[in-house]
């Protein structure tokens, strides 16, 4: 009936949920994926997913305090309205995966079984053992073959976005690559939605799968799309190091009663269980009574972070702390934790039902993303209400449309028209600081929630009086020239004489992952900002001059990645400039240069433009929705703890 | 290393080697990757070896990219980076699949220490054998994904919109469910069956031997209360050619399955559905 076509990139949880979202109303989808979409990042996330639940309704939760604790965690700095809305569709949204057949833990009776998770008091998180993303992901994957083998979406996996098509101000489709053919060329497409994740491996080692290293973000943020809080960087407290990969140790362990602690003698050569428990030092639960070791994670990273580096107390005088569950039953870890568990034992060799793990924090999430917007739905107060109190009563209904205007057609459309970005590669909802298993549910509400927003953009707006399908190719023939020339002047280095250290593509990626991890991670100073954007500019310089191994006309992956490095280095560029420009510290940006908070001039968007003459970046500070919560000074009870006095050790408070 | 009673024989005893190797492994230490490399369909195959260096932690993934930096084999030949499919690198997307030392198995959670823990030691890998070769170690496994589709492996569900919650369950139940659905169509049960083999004609998946990986979703969503509806199908299907009758029985898949799923004892409970279903469809001329 309509020669529609929409596009998805990404076949993570967001891109999935939009691809069975328009599908099902009767748009066809063409799916770009780097991977087979059931081998997506969101595979790696473990510990579940948040929405308020009748039990903990029966005490006191709301879908009003969700969205409160999501404000407060992320440091008001998310826009308002958006995380409303998000908090609302949560329970529909478990309802939904648990129609999928999503195989979430089950009580004695047979209802859908809780855990606490961070920056929440009350058990708000529903969980499938510890591979909650993983079951998640096929269960959309499962609903996308459905749909895939009726017709109404086309696959393109092993398939690269190179580039956004953008005539008149306006995306009418992209430009792609088979990974395999290396065939290069145009897809049409009445909108886009870019569901492409975060930007890990722009750190190096993060607890990212290899291929989140946020090309498809920054090729389109080099195309004119505008990138929102790009310094809002998660540095999860809890990883365990390896030599490839920095692996998750989800904070569903710390939920289920997992204990942060080191000795309360730097350096104590004891085996950890040797160690009397006046003699351990639990910091987090000294110093946060309330929350314990369930406080969010830039606070549980930066004390992590404090007592190893700067108290030098890390266990065995290394950069390692103990996450300890072996004082609960290794039955009960097996059946809630099994997947995570099993992680550590292979790769480190040590059961940590038996011996304590031992972790440190590493890159994990990218709060910051493409810039969308969004319309305001009908709850709109005089003023913004005073923080929520914990337990009392909701002020408001969880109704639909309270929070977002259910299918205007700008929720999550970038500046650019019909370019939309839904899940992580966006910046909404989690200000600057995500709390855990809110990941995965922002995912899922994009897809569902703004998926009919993009049907709606599509079926009355300018794509039903002009669809792409109708336009002059010559357009879509101009960018497919870009990328191939962009290709050639890569592949013609090959042979140009032996890459040296300055000019190999591996080693210039390395250099600028450690350089991020270095700079623009737990603690960030204006000179080290300084010296970081530095080194960018002079591996910039190198990277022009970069010298490939391979010009094979096939699978040639060693082209791929270092062609993504020199979009990593525009993504680089954007979060240190955006670091050093808030001069503030604020969730997962700490500055020690300036330690507070400033609402006055800080609570406020970073917004980073890239003009593609210059090929710079500038940041602005622009205004955001606020007006439903009132700002407070985000400690979670924080208390002044001595390390060296020996208090009674207190249960966490999620034991 | 403590034990793992959790483990069952088979992959305990694997565990105990390693951690026998890992025990006696020194960091610093030089060791042979040899690779059989082919550079695409229709082209030959050729082995090279590579010498790298092992650091505590290193998995054949790190021994990858150290090569990728520097391609060169170890008798000083320059020669274009290994190609080869990974993801998430911790055991839980199936990307990284290939045959090392001769078996099967995930290279991210595969530790050099393990495998190779003596200088000089070699560590073998290869291409998985039964799916075609894209380049080097890189295979396409799209006929994995299409026999998923030929067991409806969904619950067919009204749609997106808000309908209620789905049906309760018991712990039991779940925890049944779970272990089958943690499958991350990996393929190491196909490359270990000596029923399913390489079939390049797409024409022919649909008659060729379905694979333990498939048999197991049916049987996954045959025990969802709303997936069951479609159980007729996907028996119909696992009656037919390439279906569980084609199941040679050698147990293969379920020794080399990297989270243990019981793929043999999936396979018998789809094998009497199936006996059921033939005979009251018999009964009934439907």
């Amino acid at each position: 009936m309509s020669q529609h076509r929409v596009i998805v990139v990404g076949g993570g949880l967001a891109g999935l949920a939009a691809s069975v979202r328009v599908a099902e109303a009767g748009l066809p989808v063409d799916l770009f994926s780097l991977v087979p979409v059931k081998r997506s990042h969101s595979v790696c996330a473990q510990g579940g997913i948040n929405a308020c639940n009748e039990v903990a309704r029966q005490q006191g939760y709301s879908e009003y305090e969700h969205f409160d604790e999501t404000i407060y965690g992320g440091d008001f700095l998310a826009d308002q309205h958006p995380v409303l809305e998000m908090a609302n569709w949560a329970p529909k949204i478990i309802d939904l995966l648990d129609r999928m057949g999503v195989p979430f833990n089950r009580t004695a009776e047979g209802m859908r079984d809780l855990r606490l998770f961070g920056g929440s008091l009350f058990k708000r998180t529903h969980f499938a053992g510890a591979t909650t993303g993983q079951q998640l992901i096929y269960a959309l994957d499962e609903q996308t073959r459905r749909y895939e083998s009726e017709g109404k979406v086309t696959k393109y996996e092993y398939w690269e976005f190179l580039w956004p098509i953008i005539e008149d101000a306006r995306c009418v489709g992209i430009v792609a690559q088979d990974m395999r053919t290396m065939q290069v060329r145009a897809f049409r497409a009445d909108a886009v939605i870019m569901a492409t994740g975060g930007c890990g491996l722009v750190f190096g080692k993060s607890t990212n799968s290899i291929i989140c290293n946020g090309a498809a973000a920054a090729r389109c943020y080099q195309a004119g799309v505008w990138y929102g809080n790009p310094e809002m960087i998660q540095v999860h407290p809890t990883a365990i190091p390896g030599a490839d990969k920095l692996r998750l140790m989800s904070e569903s362990a710390r939920g289920e009663g997992g204990r942060v602690w080191v000795p309360r003698k730097p350096g104590d050569p004891r085996a950890p269980k040797d160690i009397p428990e006046t003699e351990r030092f639990y910091f987090l639960e000294e110093k946060y009574p309330a929350y314990g070791n369930i406080v969010p994670r830039d606070i549980a990273t930066r004390e992590i972070f404090d007592i190893c580096v700067n108290q030098g107390m890390g266990v065995s005088g290394e950069n390692q702390v103990y996450l300890d569950l072996t004082h609960k039953d290794p039955e009960y870890l097996t059946k809630k934790l099994g997947g995570i568990l099993e992680i550590y034992e292979k790769f480190v060799g040590v059961d940590p039902r038996h011996e304590p793990m031992k972790i440190f924090p590493a890159v994990h999430y990218s709060m910051g993303g493409l810039w969308t917007q969004f319309t305001k739905g009908s709850y709109n107060p005089s003023e913004p209400r005073p923080k929520h109190k914990s337990g009392s009563p909701a002020p408001l209904g969880a109704d639909v449309g309270l929070g977002m205007q259910l299918g205007a057609i700008n929720n999550m459309m970038t500046n650019v028209q019909g370019l939309y970005a839904f899940g992580e590669v966006n910046f909404a909802y989690h200000g600057a600081n995500r709390l855990g298993a809110n990941a995965l549910l922002s995912c899922i509400f994009d897809g569902l929630f703004c998926g009919v927003s993009v049907v709606n953009y599509v079926r009355n707006d300018a794509p039903s009086k002009n669809p792409a399908s109708d336009m002059p190719a010559s357009a879509f023939d101009r960018v497919v020239d870009q990328e191939n020339k962009k290709s050639q002047r890569l592949l013609s280095t090959v042979g140009q004489g032996s890459a040296d250290a300055a000019t190999n593509p591996y080693l210039i990626g390395k250099e600028l992952g450690d350089e991020m991890t270095a700079a623009c991670t737990v603690v960030r100073t204006e000179p080290r900002l300084e010296q970081c954007l530095k080194k960018l500019a002079e591996l910039k310089d190198r990277y022009a001059r970069v010298r490939l191994p391979d010009d094979a006309p096939w699978s040639n992956q060693s082209f791929t990645y270092a062609r993504a490095v020199g979009d990593m280095l525009a993504i680089a560029d954007a979060v240190a400039l955006g670091a050093k420009g808030r001069k503030e510290s604020r969730g997962a940006h700490y500055r020690t240069d300036f330690p507070d908070r400033d609402d006055t001039n800080f609570m406020k968007s970073s917004v980073a433009r890239f003009d593609a003459a210059s090929r710079s970046t500038t940041v602005t500070f622009e205004p955001i929705d606020a007006s439903l919560i009132l700002p407070t000074a985000r400690t979670y009870g924080k208390k002044d703890v001595d390390a060296g006095a020996k208090k009674p050790a207190m249960a966490g408070a999620a034991s | 290393m403590t034990t793992a009673p959790h483990l069952p024989p088979h992959a305990a005893e694997a565990a105990r080697i390693a951690a026998a190797n890992r025990a006696r492994a020194v960091p610093g230490r030089k060791v042979y990757v040899k690779v059989f490399r082919c550079d695409g369909p229709g082209k030959p195959s050729r082995w090279e070896t590579f010498q790298v260096t092992v650091e505590r932690g290193s998995n054949v993934i790190s021994m990858l990219q150290q090569i990728a930096a520097n391609p060169v084999t170890a008798d000083g030949k320059k020669t274009t980076p290994v190609v080869w499919d990974s993801g998430c690198l911790e055991e839980v997307c199936g990307a990284c699949t290939m045959v090392i030392n001769g078996k099967a198995r995930q290279s991210c959670s595969c530790l050099i220490d393990d495998y190779a823990p003596a200088e000089g030691d070699t560590i073998t890998l290869e291409p998985m054998s039964k799916f075609p070769v894209v380049r080097d170690l890189w295979v396409d496994r799209s006929r994995l994904f299409h026999n998923l589709k030929r067991v409806k492996a969904w619950v067919p569900i009204d749609g997106t919109y808000s309908l209620g919650s789905g049906p309760t369950e018991s712990p039991e139940s779940q925890e049944q469910r779970y272990v089958m659905s943690t499958c991350m169509s990996c393929g190491c049960c196909l490359e270990a069956c000596p029923q399913f083999n390489l079939e390049p004609d797409e024409s022919a998946w649909d008659t060729s031997f379905i694979g333990a990986h498939a048999i197991n979703q049916a049987r996954l969503f045959n025990e969802h209360e709303t997936g069951k509806r479609l159980k007729a199908d996907r028996l119909d299907t696992l009656a037919a050619a390439g279906g569980v009758n084609d199941c040679g029985n050698a147990q293969n898949c379920v020794k080399v399955c990297p989270k243990l799923i019981p793929l043999t004892e999936s396979i018998a409970v789809i094998g009497r559905a199936v006996t059921i279903h033939a005979f009251s469809k018999w009964f009934s001329g439907r």
